[in-house]
C-alpha cells in the first residue's frame, strides 16, 4: 500500500489547567485511506474533539503529530474544512453569502466571479438550499442551518472533512435525511470524511471504519472496526441484516461493557442516561 | 322615558363599536392605544400637576412659571430667531447693494463682507449645540470603537488598559474642563483659526465623557465573539483585516451600537454642562445667559430650553435606534 492519506502518529495532546498538567489524549495513532468515511465513537470527554481539532490544526498535540498527503498539519486551513456542532453560520450573512464568505476566500484566484456564483449555487442545491439562499440563519430551522453548515464546508473542495457532531442537535426525522444526502454527496465527491458521533446506528450506517476511543484521561485508540457493508445502504432494509446487526452490537459491547463509564455504575435517580442507554443506544452526552 | 332610549342607544352603539374593533383590529388597537393614549394620559396629568403646583414655588424672579407661561415664551423665542433672521437678510442685502454700488464707482476698491452682528437667537443656539455634540460624539466614535476593537482583540493589552477606563470613565465633565480649556488655549495657536477655542473646548469634553461606553461596549462585544465563528475564520484563513471586518465586527455589531447609545446620550447631558461652564455658545449658554439676565421672563426662558434639551436628547436617541435597526443584523 501506498503512503496513507492522513496519519496521526503518537499524538499526545495535554493542558494546562489550574489544577496542573491534564492528558487528554495519549498516543493515538492512526492511518486514514483517502476516500475513507471514519466514525469516531466513545464516550463524553474522552477526547474526540480533542482529535478532530487537532486534524483540523485548531489545536496542536503537545507530542506526536499528523500528516496530510505528506505535510505535517500545524495550522487550520479550508483543505481540512469543519462542520461544527451548531453550524456556526455568521448570523449576520445569508445563506448564500456564508458560503460565499467562504468560497472568496478559498477560490479567490482561481475563479472568476461567474464560476464562484455558480459553485456557490451548486453546493447549496447539494444540501437542498438553494430555495433558502437569500435567507438568514436566524430565519431557516436548525437542520437547514446545519445542512448550509455542510455546504460551506463542501464547498471549499476540502481533501479532509471534519465533522463534529453534525447532527446531534437535530430531531430524529431530520438527522435520518440528513444522513441520506450525507451518503450520496460522499458517495459522489469521494471525500475523506472523519465524523464524531454518539449515535451507534449513525456510525454503523455512514462510516467505512469506526475508531472507538477509551475512556479520558489519556484516551487512545481502543478498537478499530472495519464495516464492510455495500453501498448505497438502506437503514430501513438494513435494519435487521444480520451483519449489520453484528457490528452494532460490536460498539455497543465496547462502549457498554468495555469502556462502561464509572459515573455510571452508580446507580442514580432521576438521571435519565442511567439505565436507559441501552435501549437509546446512545452514549450519554454530559456536557450541553 | 328618552335618558332611558339614550342610555340603550349608547349601549348599542358602543356594543357594535366594540364588535367593530374586535373584528378588524382588535389586537393592533389595543397595542396603538398602548402606545398612544397612555403617554398622552401621562404628560396631561404631569402638564396639569406641573399647571397647579407651579404657582405655590416663588422664587426671587416671581413664582415658577407654568406650562402656559412656558409656551407663551417658546412662541417668543422663536418670534426672536424669525424677526433676527429678517433682520440679518436685510443687513446681507443691504451690504451687497453697498458694495455693488462701492464696485461701480471704482472698480479697485476693497470690499468689506461682514456677517450679521446679531446675538444668537435661541434657534441658532440649538444649531450650535447639536453641531458641537455631534462632532464630540463623531470623535469619540472615532476614538472608541478602534480601541476598543484592540482591546477586544488582545487580552494583555485589555488588562492593562482597563484600570485607567475604569478610573476615568467617572469623572465629572466639570472636572475635565479646566483642563481641556487651558489646554485648547495653550497648543491651539493659530492666526486664521478654523474652529473657536470655545467650541473645541466644549467637544473635547464631550469626547472625553462620552467615549467610555463605546469604548468598553466594543470591547466586550470583540471579545465575546462566538469561538465557532472564529474557528470559521481560522479554518479560512481569513487575514486580520478580512477577519475584524467580515466576523470581528459584523459579530459585534449590536453591543457596539448598545455602547453608542448610552455615548450619545451622556455626550449631551454633557455638553449642557460644559457649555454652560466654558461660555461656549449653545444651549447651555442660553440656559446660563438667561439665568444671569434675570428678568421676570427668565424662569420661562430657561424652562422652553430645559424642554427643548429634553426633547432632543430624546429624538437623538431615536434616531440611533432606527440606524440600530437599519444596521444590526438582530433587530
Ligand atoms: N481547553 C481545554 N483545557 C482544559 N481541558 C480541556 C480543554 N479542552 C478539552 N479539555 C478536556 O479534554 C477532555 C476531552 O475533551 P473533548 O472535548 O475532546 O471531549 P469529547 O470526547 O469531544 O466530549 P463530548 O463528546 O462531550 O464532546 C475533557 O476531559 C475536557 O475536559
Ligand atoms: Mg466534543
Amino acid at each position: 500500500m501506498s503512503k496513507p492519506h492522513l496519519e496521526l502518529t503518537g499524538v499526545e495532546m495535554s493542558f494546562d489547567t489550574p489544577k496542573g498538567s491534564f492528558i487528554a489524549l495519549d498516543n493515538i495513532n492512526l492511518k486514514i485511506k483517502k476516500g475513507e468515511f471514519v466514525s469516531l465513537i466513545g464516550h463524553s470527554g474522552c477526547g474526540k474533539s480533542t482529535v478532530l481539532n487537532i486534524v483540523a490544526g485548531l489545536l496542536q498535540a503537545t507530542k506526536g503529530g499528523c500528516i496530510l498527503d505528506g505535510h505535517e498539519i500545524n495550522s487550520p486551513g479550508p483543505e481540512r474544512a469543519v462542520v461544527f456542532q451548531n453550524h456556526a453560520l455568521m448570523p449576520w450573512l445569508t445563506v448564500y453569502e456564508n458560503v460565499e464568505l467562504a468560497v472568496q476566500q478559498v477560490f479567490r484566484k482561481s475563479m472568476t466571479k461567474q464560476e464562484r456564483r455558480s459553485w456557490i449555487h451548486h453546493n447549496l442545491e447539494l444540501v437542498n438550499m438553494a430555495h433558502a439562499a437569500n435567507k438568514r440563519p436566524g430565519e431557516i430551522s436548525g437542520g437547514m442551518a446545519q445542512r448550509v453548515g455542510i455546504a460551506r464546508a463542501l464547498a471549499m473542495k476540502p481533501s479532509v472533512l471534519l465533522m463534529d457532531e453534525p447532527f446531534g442537535a437535530l430531531d430524529a426525522l431530520t438527522r435520518a435525511h440528513l444522513q441520506d444526502s450525507l451518503m450520496e454527496i460522499q458517495q459522489d465527491l469521494n471525500n475523506t470524511v472523519i465524523m464524531i458521533t454518539h449515535d451507534v446506528d449513525e456510525a454503523v450506517l455512514l462510516s467505512d471504519r469506526i475508531i472507538m476511543m477509551t475512556n479520558g484521561p489519556a484516551a487512545a485508540v481502543g478498537e478499530d472496526l472495519y464495516i464492510d457493508l455495500e453501498r448505497p445502504r438502506n437503514r430501513v432494509t438494513l435494519a435487521d441484516d444480520p451483519t449489520y446487526v453484528h457490528y452494532r452490537q460490536e460498539v455497543l459491547k465496547f462502549l457498554y461493557e468495555k469502556q462502561r463509564k464509572l459515573e455510571s455504575i452508580t446507580p442514580r435517580r432521576n438521571n435519565q442516561t442511567t439505565g436507559t442507554n441501552m435501549q437509546k443506544d446512545t452514549v450519554p452526552a454530559a456536557k450541553a | 322615558m328618552s335618558t332611558l332610549m339614550n342610555t340603550n342607544s349608547r349601549i348599542r352603539r358602543f356594543g357594535g363599536l366594540k364588535a367593530l374593533t374586535d373584528r378588524f383590529t382588535g389586537v393592533e388597537l389595543a397595542q396603538t392605544g398602548k402606545q398612544l393614549v397612555l403617554p398622552m394620559v401621562g404628560i396631561l396629568v404631569f402638564l396639569g400637576f406641573w399647571h397647579l403646583a407651579a404657582p405655590q414655588v416663588n422664587t426671587s424672579l416671581g413664582s415658577f412659571p407654568g406650562p402656559a407661561q412656558v409656551w407663551e415664551q417658546s412662541g417668543q423665542l422663536w418670534q426672536e430667531h424669525i424677526n433676527q433672521r429678517e433682520r440679518a437678510d436685510k443687513f446681507v442685502t443691504m451690504q451687497k447693494e453697498r458694495n455693488a454700488r462701492i464696485l461701480a464707482e471704482n472698480p479697485d476698491a476693497e470690499v468689506k463682507i461682514r456677517s450679521y452682528p446679531g446675538a444668537p437667537t435661541f434657534v441658532d443656539q440649538i444649531v450650535t449645540s447639536l453641531i458641537t455634540v455631534m462632532a464630540g460624539f463623531l470623535l469619540a466614535t472615532a476614538i472608541a470603537v478602534p480601541l476598543g476593537i484592540v482591546l477586544g482583540l488582545n487580552r494583555h493589552l485589555q488588562a492593562a488598559i482597563n484600570p485607567l477606563i475604569q478610573i476615568f470613565k467617572p469623572v465629572s465633565p466639570l472636572a475635565w474642563l479646566p483642563l481641556v480649556t487651558m489646554v485648547v488655549s495653550a497648543t491651539y495657536v493659530s492666526d486664521d483659526p478654523m474652529f473657536e477655542k470655545s467650541f473645541l473646548t466644549s467637544m473635547i469634553t464631550v469626547t472625553l465623557c462620552s467615549l467610555w461606553p463605546t469604548l468598553i461596549n466594543t470591547g466586550v462585544g470583540v471579545a465575546a465573539v462566538n469561538p465557532d465563528l472564529l474557528n470559521v475564520s481560522r479554518v479560512l484563513r481569513l487575514s486580520f483585516w478580512t477577519h475584524v471586518m467580515k466576523v470581528v465586527l459584523p459579530s459585534s455589531v449590536p453591543i457596539i451600537f448598545t455602547g453608542l447609545r448610552v455615548s450619545l446620550g451622556i455626550a449631551w447631558m454633557v455638553l449642557i454642562a460644559a457649555e454652560m461652564l466654558a461660555q461656549s455658545p449653545g444651549l447651555g449658554k442660553f440656559v446660563w445667559d438667561e439665568f444671569q439676565n434675570g428678568s421676570s421672563q427668565s424662569l420661562s426662558r430657561i424652562m422652553a430650553a430645559v424642554l427643548a434639551i429634553g426633547f432632543i436628547g430624546f429624538v437623538l436617541d431615536r434616531v440611533m435606534l432606527m440606524l440600530q435597526k437599519k444596521i444590526a443584523w438582530n433587530e
